[in-house]
């Protein structure tokens, strides 16, 4: 097998893993702060039959519960019948982030109930309102219970996001994945691209699992040691 | 006029009643030591005082401020109560000094340079000033325990509510608390003091309330409740709180 690389491939691969890493990181931004509101609303927000915990019950199961795909399928092609015009980008960041948002509020809310609860009547019982308890108290503690699972929620929103190729036409605005798809489908190249594709992703998800590390011991809290170590 | 005031305090969890009409009042600078088996009321009576737990019925005065008062503010009146739990509760991602400092800043609006002198100096009075630096999961449960006091007096309280303050301790640590907690005492601190260490209660409590099944059974000075309790029930708990928790201390 004759395997060819054309160098001239590489500066709209690297737009395109520009445009991954854009959409990557602003979802699950955006989706951080989204996720963090859900979930303090699951935890906080008054119990099974407030409004506000049944909406946010209701908004994680839907968007948990239908693939990401569908979601931006409908966010794309549905919102323009509706008047509102979504370009691919904007789609695909709606899509990941709503998503990102829903699993997101389920590591958040997880974190939270971590945090014991004598942590909280501490905090009120020195004259803390629980906004400020919440604030200073139990979020520093919960922010450094949830960077494990946010990180593999990174890596996988860093490679679904691939599905935003699904509605980039130009080239534009695509991303690393769709990039690859048009220059294989012009010189029908296609496992060498592929190969090269998955490099890239492959190198992204270690610098981001590398760097995720460093700010898991960054602000690991002294004296609690590794949970088992030396067992 | 009394400092405190408890008056017909209630509390059912349940089907369970675990408070079933608690009353009593307490001076400024008075240490009242609150003795009883297990699961007769006295940490909920605590709890009840600073509303970490709801009381369902009956009524709480701190000087002329009605706690149970749905106007009262209560964040006001918490920060005027120190409590100290049973097992620390120190915020694990702060050194001692940001335990006690935090307080100061976020709810007394103290700016930081005066909330650290403050907090050293509460550190000091505990003998942990060297250990400012270091975070609760480094220290001793006694360390732990000291550091909390000095959290819960940097807050200049009228009142520190002490919930089995030793229980959680190993048995030689449970010393560097109790002296802390005796010249707390002897400072003129007013306080309450729920435990089962007798030789505290004996040197400095001005009064013992011995509670059992969710009521005051009997109250008295430390004199009259080891040497002539009224209740025969009474005495008999003593007696055997003594055996087993010895006087030695």
């Amino acid at each position: 097998m004759n395997l060819v690389f054309d160098p001239a491939w590489l500066p709209r691969l690297g737009q395109g893993v520009l445009l991954t890493v854009q959409l990557t990181l602003y979802c699950m931004g955006l989706g951080a702060v989204l996720g963090a509101v859900l979930g303090l609303v699951r935890v906080y927000g008054g119990g099974r039959w407030s409004p506000l915990y049944w909406v946010a019950s209701a908004y994680i199961h839907f968007f948990r519960g239908t693939p990401l795909l569908v979601q931006l399928l409908g966010i794309y092609l549905g919102l323009p019948t509706a008047g509102i015009l979504v370009g691919p980008f904007l789609a695909g960041l709606l899509a990941m982030t709503l998503n990102t948002a829903a699993y997101q509020a389920e590591y958040f809310r997880g974190a939270i109930q971590s945090v014991k609860s004598g942590q909280m009547m501490a905090a009120r019982a020195l004259g803390m309102s629980r906004a400020q308890a919440i604030g200073h108290v139990i979020m520093p503690q919960a922010l450094r219970l949830i960077i494990p699972p946010w990180s593999n929620e990174l890596i996988y929103m860093l490679k679904y996001s691939s599905i935003v190729s699904m509605t980039a036409l130009r080239p534009e605005t695509m991303d690393l994945f769709g990039v690859a798809r048009s220059i294989a489908a012009r010189n029908f190249r296609y496992f060498e691209v592929y190969i090269l594709v998955a490099l890239f992703y492959l190198a992204m998800v270690l610098i981001l699992t590398v760097a995720l590390r460093w700010v898991e011991r960054r602000v690991r809290i002294p004296g609690l040691g590794t949970p088992g170590r030396g067992i | 006029m009394a400092l405190l005031r408890v008056e017909n305090l209630h509390k059912r969890y349940g089907h369970e009643e675990v408070l079933k009409g608690v009353t009593l009042a307490q001076d400024a600078g008075e240490t009242k030591v609150v003795i009883g088996p297990s699961g007769t009321g006295k940490s909920t009576l605590l709890r009840c005082i600073n509303r970490l737990t709801e009381p369902d019925q009956g009524r709480v005065w701190l000087e002329d401020t009605e706690i149970t008062s749905r106007r009262t503010d209560i964040n006001r009146v918490r920060a005027k109560i120190g409590f100290v739990f049973q097992d620390f509760n120190l915020f694990t991602h702060l050194t001692s000094l940001d335990n006690v400092r935090l307080g100061l800043m976020k709810v007394r609006g103290m700016p930081r340079a005066a909330a650290t002198g403050r907090a050293m100096a509460e550190l000091e009075r505990v003998g942990l000033a060297a250990k400012a630096n270091a975070y609760p999961a480094q220290l001793s449960g006694g360390q732990q325990q000291r550091v909390s006091i000095a959290r819960a007096l940097a807050m200049d309280p009228k009142l520190i509510l002490f919930d089995e303050p030793t229980s959680a301790l190993d048995p030689e640590l449970i010393g560097e608390v109790l002296s802390v907690m005796i010249q707390l005492a002897r400072d003129g601190m007013t306080m309450i003091v729920v435990t089962h260490e007798m030789g505290f209660a004996r040197s400095v409590a001005d009064e013992i309330v011995f509670m059992e099944g969710g009521v005051i059974v009997e109250q008295g000075t430390p004199d009259k409740m080891f040497r002539s309790p009224e209740v025969p029930r009474t005495g008999e708990f003593l007696r055997k709180i003594s055996d087993l928790y010895g006087e030695s201390r």
